[in-house]
């Protein structure tokens, strides 16, 4: 076949579009919409007293103005769970705006509707509310202490007790040769894709439907949620999900009030309406993801071969919980990564406090997870005076383990079994990549530059594209133009191209011939949306057997006209052809036309088609029963479970021991997710996903007061990191393909940031021979850490004579 | 995030932009907008009219005589970065304008602006103060020289009251065998400094330490200038213990915690970066002076 474009580096076709302005974002749509704006709550923990919204009356320009007592039938009830579980014993969520009491500043109280934003926002200011402020629950320890309650009716503020475990890990521990205990902490982050959420919706009273678009990583599901609260029959709710600037997890959360309220106001107010959210909006009416408090205990033998592990979590999970417990049992049960321990136990209280919720941020509990065996590896090696590469080689699951049962139950519900991989011969290519032996040479050199010089790594496994399914639809017109659509949403990962590239390899057609639609239920009504690195995995595989189903009925027809064996036909370049035999050949945009008996001569290819058209057979109708017009297939994959992915990433670190900077001088990653479609785009993610690591480990945190005020609610105080802040990125691949899918791919947009955090506090305390329990860490905070006497220093640094002089 | 309703003026005259001021209290100057507009887009200020200065004639020149810089209110930081015969007389200007944000920044917002703006972490105010600048002040009575000591008053507040725009800033020369520099410590690149540090070094004819100076950035309420000789008075060039100015400066100066740097690291930088300058600055000090 010449038109094998699966595996090949293909430039992104959307990228041209999005560069030079011509994307279409939420905020392209809709210039003569009346705009939303919202007053947000600016206490942490209150009662709303009153809503006064006289003074907002007079302003030019208003529309309409929206508070709780205007929401009727399921508008008026809580939002819902969208994920419940056994063990989530006490869910609560907000209502689409307040009822009486908020729970974290920026909670929505009001909405304003006017003929702009401006106008909306000034009318929002001049809305009088008036409230009773309550004792504020802000970070794990504070909710775990529980000396105030987030919800008056959960007196420990516990929303959830997960637990999960492999066998008996008290006797297991107490016969352990050695065992460590120890508790580390990680803080808050955030998505924070450039483009904010976004709704607009448009009433046609005629048709009585509703058009929605929303910035959202799930179009089906928003359009359900918006069909059931404002009671609407599904077919008459149409969301398409149009160019979206990043996502990465605070898109998947649906629906978000403002999906709600801006459709109901534009079926009031027969306007479109719409609402595009600020950046402070974004910052504490959105989510934020990563604070936990972990407590381990681990189990070793002299050789640091673990016997056991038993970890609690205490997981912040914000003021509601409307995406259940998912980001907790993603720690859980991904935690235990590349290893293979004997015994394992978990326990996560997930916990509630005063502040925005917590729901998926790329890597959603995976980061947290793969930090705690990461920082146990670090310390088992640490007590034993052992090299980490080399203690992490002795617990790793080896390639003739698999498929490796955990005994765990997956966020999906089902078994974690890792599908495929090959562990020792990812750390081989680290430790070959970073030149991991060569430590000892590197930190000399830095010394003699008057650095301090780390090295870390952390491996991770990652649970990628879990079901329940996606669909793909695929159709040959004419003109040989091949339709390609899923209803999975896009937020500029590269969906377009490598759909593009499976279906142009499936079909044997150029992928100039091909035209990929995601995100949008006008052509794909069912889907589940884009998360958990499943996009490739689930819709990959869809539109390949789609396209699989298009090509056998192409071939069925065609073989017909050229009167050849099904089996000698072949279509390549767009042509079917039988195997060896040039000339005996039909177009496949011929075969389309054919494929449908009605065939009025409009166009060339039509009239072309007549040639190749029999008589027909009188005895049959013309179109077969089971048969349908048209050269087109639907189909959906169905995985039995999550294809397992993994990798390892290594960072060296140079600190300055005057000021405390701490500058990422090397990092490599070596990853393999399988068969890889696309390997531009898959180091593309890993790139972004480094970028989010580093900016999570070193930079980025939510910086709440002890009232819940968020104090760096803009670009200007939240560090995320330049493009000057990101280290250059080496990678090396492994492909190990997926015996589950027929692709044989896995996932790879979260993994670039899981092990970001673990990886480089292993470098810093190395670099530095101080404990390092709590991350992100920034130069401020590590000059507190070296110049406290009573911080813990690392066995290593005592035996090396690691010289750290802090300045009196 | 869209401000409040404002009037819009752009006066294509000076007389005329002071007469706007002068009509409405609540008036402000618009330069670069780039610390004024996110202010209004936050809703943190509301003034009633922004009177943009971009279209005055004469506001726009760099006067670059052997006294000093004179810097017009429509000059912006990228220019001062990239003129080599401001930086012949006052190397300070390119030294520290390279540490103003990022080139977009740069390009639009002004260094008058900076100084009206009086931002304790603005790089330009404390480079008027090490300098011994001043600013003309025109008003509708006339125009007043102001000295950088009497002009800022604190954060973001400067002694310029009523109807007024500044129209030059002034940065006079470095004095002869003196050298300068300038380092500063952000948390990502081109942001805000959490600690920044100007200094000038003068020798006497025998190339002996005369006079150190230090100001700093994001320390302190104002900018201020420190004099630090008395570490180093009298000792050669090349023999003198930069680290003892550096913990002098220690002691000198009283930085504030926030979320980015407690008080105490931003003193430890003072030190650092003290020390680090000063070395820089004597050699060129030295370079300045004739064997
Ligand atoms: C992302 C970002 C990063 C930045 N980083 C830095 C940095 O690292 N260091 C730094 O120093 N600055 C930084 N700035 C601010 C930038 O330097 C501004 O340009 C400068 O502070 C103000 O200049 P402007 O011309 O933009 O003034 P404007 O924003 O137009 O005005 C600022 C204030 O000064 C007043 N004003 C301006 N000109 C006059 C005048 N001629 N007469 C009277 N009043 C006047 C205005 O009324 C207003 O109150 C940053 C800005 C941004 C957006």
């Amino acid at each position: 076949m010449t038109t094998k474009l699966f595996g090949e580096p293909v430039r992104r076709r959307e990228d041209a579009r999005l560069i030079i302005g011509k994307g279409r974002y939420l905020d392209d749509i809709g210039a003569g919409a009346l705009a939303a704006a919202f007053v947000r709550s600016p206490h942490a923990h209150a009662r709303i007293t009153d809503v006064d919204v006289e003074a907002a009356l007079d302003v030019e320009g208003l529309v309409a103005i929206y508070t709780y007592e205007d929401l009727t039938g399921p508008m008026a009830e809580p939002l819902p769970v969208l994920i419940p579980h056994p063990q989530l014993h006490a869910p609560r969520t907000g209502y689409a705006l307040a009822n009486g009491m908020v729970n974290h500043v920026g909670e929505p109280v009001v909405m304003v509707v006017a003929t702009d934003r401006y106008l909306a926002e000034d009318a929002a200011e001049r809305i009088v509310v008036t409230y009773e402020e309550l004792p504020v629950v802000v970070g794990v320890d504070a909710a775990r202490e529980a000396r105030a309650v987030v919800h008056e009716d959960i007196p420990d503020n516990v929303a959830a007790r997960h637990h999960q475990e492999t066998g008996d890990v008290e006797p297991t521990l107490a016969a352990s040769p050695h065992t460590l205990s120890f508790t580390q902490y990680i803080e808050r982050s955030a998505c924070m894709p450039l483009e904010g959420k976004g709704v607009h919706a448009r009433w046609d009273p005629d048709d009585a439907s509703l058009r929605v678009h929303s910035s959202t990583q799930a179009s089906t599901s928003v359009r359900a949620a918006i069909a059931a609260k404002l009671e609407l029959s599904l077919d008459r709710v149409e969301v398409v999900a149009p160019d979206v600037g990043g996502g990465f997890g605070v898109k998947i959360v649906h629906p978000w009030p403002e999906e709600l309220l801006v459709p109901m106001a534009a079926i009031r107010l027969g306007h479109e309406v719409k609402w595009a959210e600020d950046r402070r909006e974004h910052f504490i009416s959105s989510a934020h993801e990563r604070q936990q408090r972990q407590e381990i205990t681990v189990g070793y033998d002299d050789d640091g071969r673990i016997t056991a592990l038993d970890v609690h979590v205490w997981h912040d999970n914000g003021a509601y919980t409307p995406y259940g417990i998912i980001v907790p049992i993603v720690t859980a049960t991904q935690l235990v990564g590349p290893y293979a321990l004997p015994v394992y136990r978990v326990v996560v209280e997930s916990v509630y406090t005063n502040t925005v919720i917590v729901t998926p941020y790329r890597g959603a509990g995976r980061p947290q997870g793969c930090y705690a065996m990461e920082r146990t590896m670090d310390r088992v090696a640490d007590a034993l005076g052992l090299d980490r590469a080399e203690v992490r080689r002795r617990n790793l699951i080896t390639p003739d383990q698999f498929p490796y049962d955990h005994h765990l139950t997956f966020q999906d519900g089902r078994p974690v079994i890792y599908d495929s991989g090959d562990y020792p011969g990812l750390l081989d290519k680290l430790v070959a990549l970073v030149g991991w032996d060569e430590a000892a040479a590197l930190r000399a050199d830095a010394q003699a530059r008057g650095k301090l010089l780390g090295v870390g790594m952390a491996l991770y496994v990652e649970g990628t594209g879990p079901g329940p399914y996606e669909g793909g639809h695929v159709q040959v017109l004419g003109s040989g133009k091949v339709l390609v659509s899923t209803g999975l949403t896009s937020q500029g990962q590269g969906h377009e191209t490598v759909f593009a590239q499976i279906v142009a390899s499936e079909l044997g057609v150029s992928m100039d011939d091909v035209e990929v639609h995601t995100g949008d239920t006008r052509r794909f009504g069912y889907a589940v949306g884009t998360f958990a690195s499943r996009a490739a995995v689930m819709s990959g595989n869809a539109v390949a057997l789609a396209a699989r189903g298009v090509r056998e009925k192409a071939i069925r027809i065609a073989a017909e006209v050229l009167e050849a064996n099904p089996e000698d036909l072949e279509i390549d370049e767009g042509l079917v052809q039988v195997k060896g035999t040039p000339g005996a050949s039909i177009p496949l945009r011929t075969v389309a036309v054919l494929s449908n008996p009605l065939r009025y001569a409009f166009d060339e290819a039509a009239k072309q088609a007549t040639q190749f058209a029999g008589p027909g057979d009188d005895s049959k109708p013309p179109v077969a029963p089971g048969d349908a017009p048209g050269l087109e297939h639907r189909d959906y994959y169905s995985p039995i479970r999550s294809t397992f992915a993994s990798g390892a990433h290594a960072a060296v670190v140079e600190i300055d021991p005057q000021t405390w900077e701490i500058d990422v001088v090397r990092y490599a990653v070596v990853h393999d997710c399988g068969n890889v479609v696309n390997p531009m785009i898959v180091e593309g993610q890993v790139h972004g996903g480094v970028a989010q690591g580093v900016g999570g480990a070193l930079y980025e945190r939510m910086a709440y007061d002890a009232d819940g005020q968020l104090q760096n609610a803009s670009f200007m105080d939240f560090l995320m990191p330049y493009a000057s802040e990101v280290p250059d990125v080496v990678i090396d691949h492994q492909e190990t393909p997926s015996p589950l899918n027929p692709l044989g791919i896995k996932g790879a947009g979260e993994a670039g940031v899981i092990p970001g955090t673990a990886a480089i506090a292993s470098a810093i305390e190395d670099a530095t021979g101080r404990r390092i329990a709590s991350m992100p860490i920034s130069p401020t905070e590590l000059y507190d850490l070296m110049r406290d006497e009573t911080a813990e220093r690392t066995a290593a640094s005592q035996q090396t004579s690691l010289q750290t002089g802090v300045p009196a | 995030m869209k401000p409040a309703p404002f009037r819009y003026a752009d006066p294509r005259s000076l007389e005329e932009a002071l007469d706007v001021l002068a009509a409405d209290p609540g008036a402000k100057v618009l330069a670069g907008g780039q610390s004024l507009l996110p202010l209004l887009a936050m809703r943190l200020a509301a003034p009633a009219t922004l009177v943009d200065v971009n279209r005055v004639p004469g506001l726009d020149t760099v006067e670059v005589t052997g006294d000093g810089v004179r810097v017009g209110a429509l000059v912006r930081h990228a220019r001062l970065l990239h003129d080599d015969t401001a930086a012949g007389v006052q190397p300070l200007l390119a030294r520290a304008t390279a540490n103003v944000a990022h080139p977009a920044i740069r390009n639009r917002g002004t260094t008058v602006g900076s100084i009206a703006h009086a931002d304790p972490s603005g790089e330009m105010t404390s480079v008027l103060a090490l300098t011994g600048g001043s600013v003309t002040v025109a008003t509708p009575e006339g125009r007043s020289t102001v000295g950088w000591q009497d002009l800022f008053v604190g954060p973001l507040e400067t002694s310029i009251a009523g109807p007024a725009v500044v129209v030059d800033a002034f940065f006079p020369a470095l004095p002869e065998r003196s050298g300068t520099a300038f380092a500063e410590i952000a948390r990502r690149k081109g942001d805000y400094a959490v600690c920044g540090a100007g200094v000038v070094v003068t020798l006497d004819a025998d190339r002996r330490v005369s006079a150190v100076r230090a100001s700093y950035i994001s320390v302190g309420l104002v900018p201020e200038v420190h004099d630090l000789t008395e570490a180093v008075a009298g000792k050669p060039v090349d023999g003198a213990d930069w680290a003892a100015a550096g913990a002098l400066a220690r002691t000198l100066v009283d930085p504030d915690t926030d979320i980015h740097a407690s008080a105490d690291y931003r003193r430890l930088l003072v030190g650092v970066l003290t020390e680090r300058t000063l070395t820089d600055a004597a050699r060129e000090a030295a370079e300045r002076t004739a064997a």
